[in-house]
C-alpha cells in the first residue's frame, strides 16, 4: 500500500538483470497490446489513459494508518479487475513510465524490472485470483470480499518478484532468506491496506456501474444498475 | 538549449548514460565523481535549479534508510569499528548510482514537456497504444485531479477529516466514483473523437530541432570517456 521498496532505483539491480527484465517486459507488453484490441476495441486507448489517470491520482492519495504514518493505493490488482489485466498491464506501465520519465520516479535502468513487478505480477495475479474467486461467492459484498483477497495477495507477489530478480542479479551481500523475509512481512502488511482499500473501490464501483466492472463480465453481477428515475416515462 | 533538443534523443543519451554508470564497478570511486562533475555541469547550464535536484533525490529516503542498514547487517562484521566492508561497498553502490540515476531523469523531465516527452517515445517506435494510452493520461491528468480535489473539497466542508483507518470507507467510495467518473469521461472522449474521424491514432507532433542527436550524445559519451579513464587506472 506504499511505493517503499517498490519502486526499484537505478544501482539496485546489475545490467544483466535489468536487460532480463526490460526484453521480458516488452515482450509481454506486446502481447497485452494485441489482447487489449480484442477487449476494448478502438475505445481502449481512450478509456486506459483515463483508467490510468485515475491509478496515477488513486496512488497520490493518503490512507490514514494511525501515528502519524499512512500508506498509498498500489493499484495493480485493482486495475485488472476493473479494466482486465491486459489493459491494466498497459495501464499500470504507462503510469511507471510516466512516473520515471516526468518525475524521476524509479531507476531507468529498473524500469523493466518495475513494470514486470507491478504492471505485471501484480495484475495478473490480482485477476487470477479474483476471476477464480468470484465463481463462488453471491453478490456485491461477496465479489468485493473476492476483490479484496486479490488485492491482498498482488502485493506479496509482486515484492516476490522482486525477491527473484535480487537472487539472480541483487547488488546488496544480503542473505536471499534475509530479504525473502524482509520483503515478505512487510509486504505482507501493505498488501492488508491494498486489499482493504481495493475492495471497497470495487464495492462503490459495482453499485453504481457493475456493466463497466471487467472482472464481472460473464456473472450475474454485471447488469446496469436500473434507476426507477430513468425508467419513469 | 536542452530545452530544444529533439526529446528522442535525450530519452535516450539520459538512459545511454545511467545504463553506464550502472555498470561501472563500484571500487572505482574516481569514475563516479567524474560522472557527478558532468552531470551537474549540465543540470546547472540547462537551468535546472539546485531546489529541484535535491526534491527529487528525497525520493530516495526509503532506499537511503535499506542502504545505511548494510553495513550493520552485512557478512564478516570485522571492519572499521564493527562495521561489514561489503555491506559499506553495497551501501555506497546504491547510494551513489541511485544518487546519479535521479538526478539523469531529472535533467530529462526538467527539460522536456510532456506533450513532448510523448512524441519521443513515438519516435523511439514505442507502440502506438502505448502511445495513445500516454497522450490522454497527459491531456487528463489535470482534469481528473481537479475532479478529485473538489471532492475532497466538498468532503471537508461537511466537516470529514482523514486520520484514522475509520476513514477508509470514505476514502474509498470517493475513489470508486472517481474512477466511474474518469471512465465515463473516456467513453465521452471516445465518442466525441469518433464523430471527429477518430480511427484509434492521434496526431503526435515531431518536437525539436535538427541535429540535435550528436549534441544530446555528447552526455553518454563523456560517461564512456570517463569509464574508460576509470578502466586504465584501475590496471
Amino acid at each position: 500500500m506504499t511505493t517503499i521498496a517498490m519502486h526499484i532505483p537505478d544501482g539496485f539491480l546489475d545490467i544483466p538483470v535489468s536487460l532480463l527484465t526490460y526484453v521480458i517486459s516488452a515482450a509481454i507488453l506486446a502481447l497485452a497490446v494485441v489482447k487489449s484490441r480484442r477487449d476494448l476495441d478502438d475505445k481502449t486507448a481512450p478509456l486506459a489513459g483515463l483508467t490510468a489517470v485515475f491509478v496515477f491520482a488513486a496512488q497520490m492519495i493518503n490512507f490514514p494508518v494511525g501515528a502519524g504514518t499512512s500508506g498509498h493505493l498500489i493499484g495493480g490488482a485493482l486495475a485488472a479487475i476493473l479494466v482486465g489485466p491486459w489493459v491494466g498491464m498497459l495501464v499500470i506501465s504507462v503510469v511507471l513510465v510516466v512516473q520515471a520519465l516526468l518525475f524521476a520516479d524509479g531507476g531507468l535502468t529498473a524500469l523493466g524490472a518495475n513494470v514486470l513487478n507491478m504492471a505485471v505480477v501484480a495484475t495478473v495475479v490480482g485477476w487470477l485470483v479474483f476471476r477464480l474467486g468470484v465463481r463462488f461467492v453471491k453478490g456485491r459484498g461477496g465479489a468485493a470480499i473476492v476483490a479484496g483477497v486479490a488485492g491482498f495477495l498482488s502485493v506479496p507477489a509482486s515484492a516476490m518478484a522482486f525477491v527473484i530478480e535480487y537472487a539472480i542479479g541483487g547488488t546488496a551481500p544480503v542473505s536471499l532468506t534475509a530479504v525473502a523475509a524482509a520483503m515478505g512481512g512487510v509486504h505482507l502488511l501493505i498488501g492488508i491496506g491494498e486489499g482493504v482499500i481495493t475492495g471497497l473501490v470495487v464495492a462503490t464501483v459495482l453499485a453504481s456501474r457493475p456493466d463497466i466492472v471487467f472482472g464481472v463480465r460473464g456473472t450475474g453481477l454485471a447488469k446496469p444498475v436500473v434507476r426507477p428515475e430513468a425508467v419513469a416515462v | 538549449m536542452a530545452h530544444r533538443l529533439s526529446p528522442a534523443s535525450k530519452i535516450v543519451a539520459v538512459t545511454a548514460f545511467v545504463f553506464i554508470v550502472v555498470l561501472t564497478p563500484r571500487e572505482w570511486i574516481v569514475t563516479f565523481i567524474g560522472y557527478a562533475i558532468v552531470l551537474g555541469i549540465v543540470l546547472l547550464a540547462v537551468g535546472v535549479r539546485p531546489a529541484r535536484m535535491a526534491r527529487s533525490l528525497v525520493l530516495e529516503v526509503p532506499f537511503v534508510a535499506f542502504a545505511l542498514l548494510l553495513p550493520l547487517v552485512g557478512p564478516d562484521p570485522s571492519g572499521f569499528a564493527g562495521l561489514s566492508i561489503a555491506g559499506m561497498w553495497a551501501a555506497w553502490n546504491i547510494l551513489i548510482k541511485a544518487s546519479l540515476g535521479v538526478l539523469a531523469a531529472t535533467l530529462l523531465a526538467a527539460t522536456t514537456l510532456p506533450v513532448d516527452m510523448v512524441a519521443g517515445l513515438q519516435a523511439l517506435r514505442l507502440p502506438t497504444p502505448l502511445v495513445a494510452i500516454f497522450t490522454f493520461f497527459i491531456r487528463y491528468v489535470d482534469v481528473v485531479s481537479h475532479q478529485y480535489r473538489r471532492m475532497r473539497v466538498a468532503q471537508e466542508a461537511r466537516g470529514f477529516r482523514a486520520t484514522s483507518p475509520r476513514s477508509w470507507p470514505v476514502l474509498a467510495t470517493g475513489l470508486g466514483a472517481l474512477f466511474v467518473r474518469s471512465f465515463e469521461r473516456g467513453e465521452r472522449v471516445h465518442l466525441a473523437l469518433v464523430s471527429r474521424g477518430y480511427d484509434g491514432r492521434l496526431p503526435v507532433p515531431e518536437a525539436g530541432m535538427p541535429r540535435s542527436w550528436p549534441l544530446a550524445a555528447m552526455l553518454p559519451v563523456s560517461a564512456l570517456v570517463i569509464l574508460a579513464g576509470g578502466w586504465l587506472a584501475s590496471w
